[in-house]
């Protein structure tokens, strides 16, 4: 039975993605990217954290496809093993920020009064306060440890969602269906997550595509600012290093070229996906409806 | 007196605001490992008497609540502490960096904002075309760029060929008394940096601008324009816009905070003298005093910028302005 919900709902989140062809773009990128990180260890010849200083600063060769760094790292190895960490970033942050969103959302919008008063004063809070400056300053403090980063970033994100479901949840609560199952002696809890949950679902799924994209991007500024891990291979260090070298002003293109455009692959992979989605469950911003 | 009460209201949550902002940065900070004199002093040869009496020269033997109100009263008197690393009064660091930020985020955000509302429209108003989709994708992409690597590329492509100044505000060591040689000065080093916040936030005010329009332009009054045989500029510009420019004007107010970390980005990849390369630059030293003024500095900046949009959505929007 819980399986089969399970199955069910993927298989509709899976029909969603196809339909659209920004997400289905999307979520070919991202694959590919999985495939990338998957294969890293097998198609790199070297360890990411070898040095090897009677070769810095090569330019690409057929011994190292993407050059070497200022410490001699072989760069194709450091970006492709950098996906992973973006990619674990982006999902637990995400895991994290959905939690934290959708709870807030869904109990916020079904108990109106003082409950909901202050829960949206802390999302108004979050929604206004520069989200990276806070990260700045909560990971500068916290230590820099990957779970540190990844808790910052997601419990600091999860304002948009817990306001869009909020507003859904103010309309569904309404429906006869609700009112019928609480006359039939359902609880709160039941009634949250057992009839609302599902139908603001979808709306979740989109937003929390977008919300690995920010979270991706957001650690890769971090990293960059030096807030964060930087034994940690990311394309955020990478280019850290990148600039503390001075290699953009030395002209050393393909030590600073593939962590930028790597990075922005997959989160623009991340944005098609979740801009798809919302146009898959939000009609009116389907650009083929016509006046 | 809608529109009053309306500012009225808003202005408190902004009071509130404030307040919970500056009680986060006081609790953050004390939660720090360490022990603020020898962070501060960094001597490993003071005497536990030495130690004492500083704890008791900086209030730090007294309770919590009471060094809030101090910190809040010295935050008002604009005695905001004294950098550890520059040991010098935070307040005269601080004033000529807000200046240099304000040079560089203005007319960025003034011009992608510009920018934004143009193409946004055009994009929704081609909706499904060509010029949608290459718009989008474009935005998007922009959106999804990493503004310190799109700053280090320009760094690199000035280098090589475009021969632009790429770091800092002026060039030192020559005569500023010509002030028509001084803006010039101030614009070969600014176009780099402008250029790299207005692309970046670009994208986003695009985004936002078409999404408010094509949900406005799904609604029955402009199936009701078009049956009527209005002309397409008319729905647009008389029926359309208008109704735009309300989730327009509060979704910018949102993508301002965005807006702010782009400029952190770009002043610290173009060595920018402003708040944000001041933070990078704290943040590297562990100059804690620093980087709380400055992370106060940029989300009291946010915040007002939201209560000026607040003021400018009371304007626009009817319901609060007739009632």
């Amino acid at each position: 039975m819980k399986a089969g919900v399970v199955v069910g709902g993927l298989r509709s989140a899976l029909n969603a993605v196809v339909s659209n062809r920004k997400s289905r773009v999307g979520l070919a990128v991202i694959l590919a990217y999985v495939a990338l990180a998957i294969l890293a260890p097998f198609i790199s010849p070297y360890s990411p954290y070898e040095t090897d200083i009677n070769s810095i600063l090569q330019p690409p060769s057929p011994q190292h496809l993407f050059g070497t760094d200022d410490a001699g790292r072989d760069l194709f190895t450091e970006n492709m093993y950098a996906i992973s960490t973006s990619l674990i970033v982006g999902l637990f942050a995400t895991l994290v920020t959905i939690l934290v969103g959708t709870v807030v959302g869904l109990v916020s919008g079904y108990y109106s009064g003082v409950v909901d008063e202050v829960l949206m004063r802390v999302t108004d809070f979050l929604l206004i306060v520069p989200p990276v400056m806070l990260m700045i300053v909560v990971g500068s403090l916290l230590g820099s440890s990957l779970l540190n980063i990844i808790l910052v970033i997601g419990l600091l994100n999860w304002s948009p969602i817990a306001r869009v479901i909020r507003s859904m949840v103010l309309t569904v609560k309404e429906w006869p269906f609700v009112e019928a199952s609480r006359s039939m002696g359902a609880g709160d809890r039941l009634i949250m997550f057992k009839h609302i949950f599902p139908i603001v679902a979808p709306v979740v799924f989109a937003n929390s595509m977008l919300s690995v994209a920010n979270a991706i991007f957001s650690h890769a500024a971090l990293v960059f600012l030096g807030v964060g891990n930087i034994n940690d291979i990311s394309w955020g260090t990478i280019l850290h290093f990148a600039y503390t070298s001075g290699s953009f002003t030395a002209g050393y293109w393909w030590y600073f070229t593939p962590p930028g455009l790597m990075l922005l692959g997959l989160v623009l992979g991340f944005m098609l996906l979740g801009v798809g989605l919302e146009e898959v469950y939000n009609p009116k911003l389907r650009s083929s409806i016509s006046v | 007196m809608p529109y009053r009460s309306f500012i009225l209201r808003k202005f408190f949550t902004l009071v509130l605001t404030l307040f919970i902002i500056t009680l986060v940065n006081f609790v953050l900070f004390r939660l720090l490992p360490g022990d603020p004199i020898m962070l501060l002093f960094r001597d490993p040869r003071l005497t536990p008497e030495q130690i004492d009496y500083l704890y008791h020269k900086f209030g730090l033997d007294k309770p919590l609540w009471e060094q809030f109100f101090i910190y809040l009263w010295n935050l008002l008197r604009g005695e905001w502490g004294i950098s550890f690393a520059y040991k010098k009064p935070i307040m005269e660091i601080l004033i000529p960096r807000i200046t240099n930020s304000l040079i560089l985020v203005i007319p960025a955000t003034v011009l992608s904002i510009l920018l934004g509302v143009v193409t946004g429209v055009v994009a929704a108003w081609k909706r499904g075309g060509l010029t949608d989709a290459l718009v989008s994708f474009v935005s998007l992409g922009l959106y999804s760029l990493p503004t310190f690597w799109l700053g280090g590329i320009f760094i690199f492509l000035s280098i090589n060929y475009w021969r632009l100044p790429v770091g800092g505000m002026l060039n030192y060591g020559v005569d500023h008394s010509n002030p028509l040689a001084y803006l010039g000065d101030l614009f070969t080093h600014i176009t780099l940096p402008l250029a790299t916040l207005t692309l970046v936030s670009y994208g986003s005010f695009t985004l936002t601008v078409r999404g408010a329009l094509l949900d406005v332009l799904s609604e029955d009054y402009i199936r009701t324009a078009v049956a009527k045989g209005l002309s397409s500029w008319r729905v647009l510009s008389r029926h359309a816009l208008p109704n735009a420019m309300l989730p327009t004007v509060s979704l910018t107010a949102v993508s301002l905070g965005t807006a702010v970390t782009g400029s952190v980005l770009t002043e610290t990849v173009f060595n920018w003298p402003g708040v944000g390369r001041l933070i990078f630059d704290a943040i590297s030293n562990r100059d804690y005093p620093l980087l709380q003024a400055g992370f106060l500095v940029i989300t009291i900046s946010v915040l007002l910028a939201n209560f000026l949009a607040d003021i400018v959505y009371g304007l626009l929007d009817p319901r609060v302005k007739y009632r």
